[in-house]
């Protein structure tokens, strides 16, 4: 009975689960076309092996649970077609079976483990399930495939053990093979597989990297926003078949393991927003329907079942309410953690986009901003010949005056209007003349890099500032340009080239270590006793990778560092990225308290910082707190500069460069 | 922000305009929104939805122009594109008679605009000047439109301090905006890129001839004295610098014939030195 029946299960299951599989290949291609390269599908299985396991395997007890029980099933359902569906009754073929089964009757155990109390990041519903499921098919086909192998052959004769082996079969297959194509929790294996086929940053897998030292996690660093053609009809995505189809691909491709839910600043700080129920949210409009389905936490302060979606209906706000979107700090960490490589803040942009470029609603102070870019080249609305105002006494050598070129262009960003920020310029001044740098400043015709103007949406202006400063860069001549702010680094040095512009970018905290390795600086000890903590900007690290310079310049202070538990590509955002600073969207927490709360846990006196906008949101934390500073305010109090006072006061002397 | 019920009173009663200008940020000079136009523009969207039109006077190429019709979105109904009007016309030539021969063509009877224009000469006189060549009545300081309903319109005047005084004007009218007016809604990029700026080309300026005879000098920064308030009290200094001079000195003059009148405003003017002192010759002489 077994033997006639075991074919037709497994075919028809295969049948079924393509026939949903078809269903769910037109739902992806609802989105906007690309151009299809079939050869990618060549690279997935490096990509699953290689790149999604290194992250998988940042938790090492999951990597090994997920080997087993991917692994044990692959295998098994390879094995059961040859063996149960084609009828090849071979011993050996049976043993390797029986061995697949055990290994992922092993890995399933683990699963169940798991889910007897799951963490709060996990969903449950459908995915509970999933953990018996596993159970069942490895149990099932276990038993079913011992006659191969000569054990217990009449014990299967019986026909109320047979039938129930193959109840507990069907229910393995129909879970595994019937749920991937139409819309189980297993979906995540066949969709996850062609997403990392066909995802849309193929530089996310790519390993030649040219500086590997200074970054572990070198995929990571395709983090530029896709520019927009603002010719096209619409601008940005309103509803979900707006996307492209690879982004609703890696919508499908989810597992809700909640991983970004964990490390998201804007969900711990009680904003209404969780990347994993965002995501869920775009495969709901994408397959149409309510959220009433979702069995994970929701966004907090939104009831989960009250919004609805089609592919071909506005997202916002009967979807996804737009204080969700504008709660984002895009700092990356979601993506960073993602398992299956979801971009969750390029999605978030698209939503933004058509929010700030169709419909004019970008809050209030986030559009403020825009007009003032609009009319003065910089957020505040304030003068742009006032840009230089804090180093009146400085004497800082302008480009225009250097038509032989200099070495470093020094690019000041909007930090040159906040008197906060002024004082770290003024260290870095310090630092730069000290270490003998050839430096120059735009002076009055740096604008606004376009990086607030493009995280809230607004793309035509990002892309008209952005043309502008390329213009004014190609009137100069310089080796290299040096920033103490990360989002212009990030913006000039990974997102002016798709517009032509292309420079060498160096943050100051790479360019200041240079400089200690070059033994251009020289700085007294530091005083014992005092512990300092770094806390890295999204924007340099995440984005950019540079997570050792600023440490290399920490130790060459001889400071010690005490690291916070999130650092590195896992540090928590200050909350100011992306425009959150002024979208504000409110919440139980502030992001910046719940930061400082990490840098106390450390006992460090002093939290050293590498961006403005970190040092602004971490000082708007209410006092007693450790005092934060710059990493160039605390190397330029450190330098022992005999040589370097008497040439800074023959500057000085030179009246004639000074025009204000 | 959108009242459908009232837009559809209005789009069946009034064809309501909107006149806009080319503003000048305070800070940076750049062309853009004039601040009171597009709060008037702002007013005509509440009221008219997107039936409002815009028109203006000057240089098709004017960069403040897509920014105003970046303004149509958030519009109940169809929501179409904006559309502005533009009449060619150079910087010497005189706007009133283009507008006013365009505004009567049109067949519009209810007018926004702003009080002053940003740049240019900028004297504030259009409005009047417009409504005395089309007979209409004109209503300036417009905080809020209250109602529109057959050929009436309620509307909240600003005056100094916060207060309000409640208007009720027929149409046709003519409405200038004034700064404490409802904030602009967002300029967005795709519907300013959809809006249609339409030249007319059946009109054509003429010089500005009064203005062309003119004499311009560049003007003065007059240093203004501060008022130094000596006092302990927060509360006090706050409220010096907070006021607004209030009037002090004038009088409400009731039930005067129309002569009586003139000749009040004609002495005041006089002693105010505004027009020249009483020539002995004229002395005695009956003043109409």
């Amino acid at each position: 009975m077994l033997q006639t029946l075991l074919p037709i299960l497994i075919f028809a299951a295969l049948a079924v689960g393509a026939a949903g599989a078809v269903r769910r290949i037109r739902l992806w291609r609802q989105g906007r076309r690309t151009p299809m390269r079939w050869h990618r599908l060549v690279l997935m299985p490096k990509r699953y092996l290689n790149d999604l396991h290194h992250v998988v395997a940042r938790d090492k007890a999951i990597a090994h649970t997920h080997v087993a029980t991917a692994g044990g099933f692959v295998a098994a359902m390879a094995l059961a077609l040859v063996v149960h569906g084609f009828g090849w009754h071979n011993p050996i073929l049976g043993g390797l079976l029986l061995a697949a089964s055990l290994c992922m009757f092993i890995g399933a155990l683990a699963v169940n483990r798991r889910r007897i109390d799951p963490p709060a990041k996990l969903s449950k519903g459908p995915w509970q399930r999933l953990s018996k499921s596993l159970l069942a098919y490895s149990v099932g086909m276990f038993l079913v495939s011992l006659p191969l192998v000569g054990v217990a052959p009449t014990l299967l004769g019986g026909g109320v053990l047979a039938l129930i082996l193959l109840a507990l079969v069907a229910w393995g297959l129909a879970e595994m093979l019937i749920g991937m194509g139409w819309g189980g929790p297993m979906k995540h294996a066949f969709a996850g597989s062609f997403h990392l086929a066909f995802h849309r940053r193929p530089e996310r897998f790519d390993d030649q990297h040219r500086d590997v030292a200074h970054d572990v996690h070198r995929g990571s660093r395709s983090t530029a926003l896709f520019p927009l053609d603002l010719t096209a009809k619409t601008l940005g995505v309103e509803k979900p078949a707006d996307f492209q189809w690879e982004q609703l691909l890696g919508f499908d491709a989810c597992v809700q393991c909640g991983r970004c839910q964990s490390v998201c600043p804007a969900y711990a700080a009680g904003q209404p927003l969780n990347p994993k129920k965002l995501i869920q949210d775009m495969v709901v409009g994408m397959a149409g329907g309510s959220d009433a389905r979702y069995a994970g936490s929701g966004y907090p302060g939104i009831e989960v079942g009250k919004h609805h979606g089609g592919p071909s209906d506005a997202i916002v706000p009967q979807l996804v309410e737009a204080q969700t979107l504008w709660a984002c700090t895009t700092c990356r960490a979601c993506v960073e953690e993602c398992p299956m490589m979801i971009e969750h803040v390029d999605a978030i942009v698209d939503m933004r986009r058509f929010i700030t470029l169709e419909r004019g609603e970008t809050p209030e102070k986030g559009a403020a901003a825009i007009d003032n870019l609009i009319a003065t080249d910089n957020p505040g609305g304030l003068d742009n010949a006032s840009r230089l105002d804090w180093a009146a006494d400085l004497d800082i050598p302008r480009i225009q005056q250097r038509p032989e070129g200099v070495d470093v262009l020094l690019w000041l960003g909007d930090g040159a209007f906040d008197m906060r920020n002024q004082r770290t310029l003024r260290a870095l001044v310090k630092i730069l003349r000290a270490g003998g740098v050839d430096f120059a400043v735009l002076g009055d015709e740096e604008r606004d890099s376009g990086d607030v103007a493009r995280r809230l949406g607004d793309e035509a202006t990002f892309q008209r500032l952005a043309e502008r400063n390329i213009a004014t860069l190609s009137r100069y001549r310089f080796q290299r340009i040096v920033t103490a702010d990360p989002h212009s680094f990030h913006v000039l040095g990974r997102e002016y080239g798709a517009f032509g512009g292309d420079y060498v970018v160096k943050h100051h905290s790479t360019f200041i270590a240079e400089l200690f390795d070059a033994g251009r600086l020289s700085v007294k000890a530091a005083e014992p006793g005092e512990t300092v903590t770094y806390h890295d900007p999204c924007y340099l690290g995440r984005y950019n990778g540079e997570f050792a310079a600023p440490r290399q310049v920490l130790a060459a202070l001889g400071v010690e560092v005490a690291e916070m538990e999130r650092s590195g590509y896992r540090s928590r955002c200050c909350g100011g990225g992306g425009g959150a600073a002024l979208s504000d969207v409110p919440g139980k927490a502030r992001i910046p308290d719940m930061r400082m709360e990490d840098v106390r846990e450390t006992g460090a006196t002093t939290v050293a910082v590498a961006c403005p906008q970190c040092t602004a949101m971490l000082e708007g934390v209410v006092e007693p707190r450790p005092q934060v500073k710059d990493l160039a305010e605390l190397v330029a109090a450190a330098l022992v500069e005999p040589s370097a006072a008497p040439t800074a006061r023959t500057s000085t002397e030179a009246p004639e460069e000074v025009p204000a | 922000m959108t009242q459908p019920e009232r837009s559809r009173n209005a789009a069946g009663e009034a064809r309501v305009v909107a006149l806009v200008s080319s503003g000048r940020h305070p800070v940076s000079g750049r062309a853009g929104r004039a601040r009171e136009d597009a709060r008037a523009v702002e007013m005509g969207l509440a009221l008219a939805g997107a039936s409002l039109h815009l028109a203006h006077a000057g240089d098709a190429e004017d960069a403040a122009l897509p920014e105003y019709l970046g303004m149509f979105h958030g519009l109940d109904g169809a929501g179409g594109p904006g559309e502005l009007s533009l009449l060619p016309m150079a910087a010497g030539d005189d706007a009133v008679p283009l507008l006013a021969t365009w505004l009567e063509a049109y067949g519009a009877n209810l007018v926004l605009t702003g009080q002053r224009a940003e740049c240019g000469e900028g004297s504030g006189l259009l409005p009047y000047l417009l409504a005395e060549r089309l007979g209409w009545a004109v209503a300036t300081g417009v905080a809020a439109i209250e109602h529109c309903e057959g050929d009436r319109i309620t509307v909240l005047q600003a005056l100094p301090q916060g207060q309000r005084r409640r208007l009720e004007v027929r149409l046709p009218c003519l409405l200038c905006v004034d700064g404490v007016a409802p904030m602009p809604r967002q300029s967005a990029f795709g519907p300013s890129r959809r809006g249609r700026v339409e030249a007319v080309t059946n009109v054509t300026a003429e010089p500005d001839t009064l203005q062309a005879a003119w004499q311009w000098q560049p003007a003065r920064a007059r240093p203004k004295r501060l008022k130094v308030v000596k006092s302990t009290n927060a509360r006090d200094r706050f409220k010096a610098a907070a006021a607004k001079s209030a009037a002090s000195g004038g009088q409400v003059l009731t039930d005067l014939s129309s002569d009586e009148a003139a000749q009040k405003l004609i002495d005041y003017l006089r002693a105010e030195k505004v027009l020249p002192a009483v020539q002995p010759g004229e002395e005695g002489q009956p003043s109409a």
